[in-house]
């Protein structure tokens, strides 16, 4: 072998070296347990039985009839729909307003990203003192204003109780939207609004000429965290409703919860996380070549 | 030198190895018996020279996947308990986890036996002929007891002038209808957490048609479609039409229910033996008092879930079995119990140390007479039938279905799994 060539192996295997423990950690938190799912699912598991039975893709159909799985997949996309529109657009006017340079901007930063830090389960509990019939903060405002006819229960009614944990997790989340759009606006050069201002743009043309093409790649990673972390939503419902009344604020991570730890089907569970996570996968996957084929255009 | 330096330290560390201490850890997610348990184990130690050691996992759902993921690893500690349905504990008991205490407690003529209440013994023991094929016998030891009762804000009932405590049906009706009159809250609970409604609704069931009749619904023999079936669940829609319950109750989490019954918000609510303690720390000024669930059916008794609250089991695989079971015995007996009742005001699973309760204490105690659990039962409804029972009264107390409807989806459920 060529002195070269021993050299170039050398310098393979250190690189190999140096990724080792990345690719250890790698396989051993992320890759094993995916596979150990995908061999769960196949099972009929209670999760203590050391002699699971072997059932094939029982699982999997079983969860593909569930009518009350796709509910919950439904009940997660509204609130994902709104987050995507309402929230982020909240997020995005408030990192256009901090943006331009405004007094006391520092605190504004620090007062929106106060809720995304606190937890779920925390804010949860602030809401449902919000949200109470009887004693609740929003009910009792309602009637000081002279609209006690709008009173309502706020989490038992189920046409209302999706909305009001929807509006819980806009409130928590937007504060990470704010930050990243913020950041994005950050990195416009600012002699584009000079020469836009220039032009004699309108500040709705400046936007949509100026700040809209130059955000497009912030604005879709916002929408993929937005879309996965609100799909994944869970401990805000369980802070206010618990998935009631009935199944109206059920979510997938509750209903697999509710599989795994409630009727101890460890094998349903694992299959639902598999289709829950293929679904945000091919979700992830749509939104990346919609994004590469806007970038190519 | 340094070759006897390490001869000499590898036989003072051998010798260290012979005097090793015998500890036992328990496993356990009781967060308010924290302190009176770690003060038993001191004492445990001072008076038998074994070392116990408790540990605390809280929430109790964080405990139950610790427990079930040290099966897994093989991993369990000495003693630990076992949180879940009747199913859980019967896994446990095949997967050779839980050692048999049925010898242990037969001995000297069933001396520790007998020292229990009989329901504390009937929620750890599987009978001849159980459904989950388990070898008939005791598996574990009731620390306490508990049972869950309707409870009555005293005050607040002497003030809209209700005098007598509602025992039947028509009289609650009558007292809610007095109390909402006078613009107070009828009734407050966690149905948020679901079980607290299938206890009541299994109650009333029991009350309205009698155990063997809910049972052989289990066993799909009765359709839920059935008068009686229907007649339970007409109970939680006379509540909503009479409006007999604070609104929120149906998605509100137990400790959201008992601060408010705490606070005076409600004249009723429903809840468990614990209360006492709970309602202790949120408002030591409350008065108020157990008193059973309405009876639908006067010809026949009524029922509440009771029995052991907390129990534990031992480690079959442990290897300090003998250690285990002769600090269980202990911690049982009347002293230690009358300690850990005073200590965190639950009912004590000794006999003798329940003997002298007064009280609250006393009020719940007179209860246990008419305790009913699952672990007691000879069938059990599956937990999916279980789910789709509890989301359906969650449904009727919302008015989106009526009793009919409920009965009807929950008995062709029923059906499906059978063919299943």
């Amino acid at each position: 072998m060529s002195e070269e060539k021993v050299s170039k192996l050398k310098d393979y295997l250190t690189s190999y070296l140096f990724i080792i423990p990345a690719v250890l950690l790698f396989s051993v938190f992320s890759i094993y347990p995916i596979f150990k799912i995908l061999q769960l699912s196949l099972l009929k598991w209670d999760g203590i039985s050391l002699y699971p039975k072997f059932v094939g893709l029982k699982n999997f159909i079983e969860v593909i009839k569930d009518k009350i799985w796709w509910k919950s997949f439904l009940n997660a996309g509204i609130i994902t729909l709104l987050a995507l529109t309402v929230q982020n657009a909240l997020a995005l006017v408030l990192a256009i307003i901090v943006d331009k340079d405004i007094r006391a901007g520092e605190i504004y930063r620090v007062i929106f990203y106060i809720p995304p830090v606190l937890s779920g389960i925390v804010v949860g509990l602030i809401w449902n003192w919000i949200y109470n019939y009887d004693y609740g903060f929003l009910n009792h405002f309602l009637e000081v204003i002279g609209l006690g006819g709008l009173k309502r229960a706020w989490l038992s009614d189920p046409k209302l109780a999706l909305f009001s944990v929807a509006v819980v997790h806009m409130w928590k989340g937007f504060g990470w939207g704010f930050i990243i759009f913020l950041a994005g606006l950050q990195t416009i050069p600012r002699n584009l609004y000079e020469a836009a201002q220039i032009d004699g743009a309108t500040p709705w043309k400046t936007f949509l000429h100026v700040v809209v093409p130059m955000m497009r790649p912030v604005f879709f990673l916002v929408s993929i965290l937005t879309i996965l972390g609100t799909m994944q939503i869970y401990d805000i419902i369980v802070a206010t409703t618990g998935g009631g009344p009935g199944y109206a604020t059920e979510v997938p991570i509750t209903r697999i919860l509710s599989s795994m730890l409630g009727s101890s089907r460890f094998g349903y569970a694992c299959a639902e996380g598999l289709i829950f996570g293929v679904v945000l996968l091919a979700v992830s996957l749509i939104q990346l070549r919609i994004s590469a084929m806007m970038r190519n255009e | 030198m340094i070759y006897i330096f390490l001869i000499s330290l590898f036989f003072i560390t051998s010798c260290a190895k012979k005097t090793e201490e015998r500890e036992i850890v328990i496993w356990h997610w009781m967060t308010d018996r924290e302190d009176a348990f770690s003060r038993l184990a001191q004492e445990f130690m001072v008076e038998r020279g074994i070392k116990v050691k408790f540990e605390l996992y809280a929430p109790s759902e964080v405990y139950s996947q610790k427990v079930r993921a040290a099966a897994q690893t093989n991993t369990l500690p000495d003693i630990f308990g076992i949180l879940g349905s009747p199913r859980d504990f019967a896994s446990f008991i095949k997967a050779g986890f839980v050692e048999d205490l049925t010898m242990y407690m037969e001995e000297n003529n069933g001396k520790w036996k007998n020292s229990f209440y009989p329901q504390a013994i009937e929620t750890v023991s599987f009978k001849d002929g159980n459904m989950y094929g388990v070898k008939p016998g005791i598996y574990g030891i009731p620390i306490d007891m508990m049972n869950i009762q309707m409870i009555c804000n005293t005050e607040i009932l002497k003030k809209a002038g209700i005098e007598k405590i509602p025992e039947t049906w028509e009289e609650y009706v009558d007292a809610g209808r007095k109390l909402k009159k006078k613009g107070i809250n009828v009734f407050v609970s966690g149905w948020g957490e679901v079980w607290l409604l299938e206890a009541m609704a299994t109650s009333f069931a029991f009350n309205i048609m009698g155990p063997e009749k809910v049972f052989n619904t289990f066993k799909g023999e009765v359709p839920y479609t059935d008068p009686d079936w229907i007649k339970v669940f007409s109970l939680f829609d006379t509540m909503r039409k009479e409006g007999l319950f604070i609104k929120d109750s149906i998605t509100m989490v137990n400790k959201t229910a008992e601060q408010m019954f705490a606070n005076g918000r409600s004249a009723f609510t429903f809840n468990g033996s614990w209360c006492i303690n709970v309602y202790k720390g949120m408002n030591p000024n409350l008065k108020y008092s157990p008193c059973l669930l309405p009876k639908v059916n006067r010809g026949n008794p009524v029922y509440i879930w009771g029995g052991s609250g907390s129990w534990f089991v031992v480690n079959s695989k442990s290897k300090y079995k003998k250690e285990a079971i002769e600090f269980l015995k202990w911690l049982t007996s009347s002293q230690q119990q009358k300690f850990l009742t005073e200590e965190t005001m639950n009912l004590p699973s000794n006999k003798d140390a329940a003997e002298k309760l007064k009280g609250l204490l006393k009020e719940f105690a007179l209860g246990m007479k008419y305790v009913t659990h699952p672990n007691f039962w000879p069938v059990h409804e599956t937990p999916e039938v279980i789910e789709k029972f509890d989301k359906g009264i969650q449904l009727i107390l919302i008015g989106k279905k009526t009793p009919f409807q409920v009965a009807k989806e929950l008995d062709k459920y029923k059906k499906e799994q059978l063919k299943e």
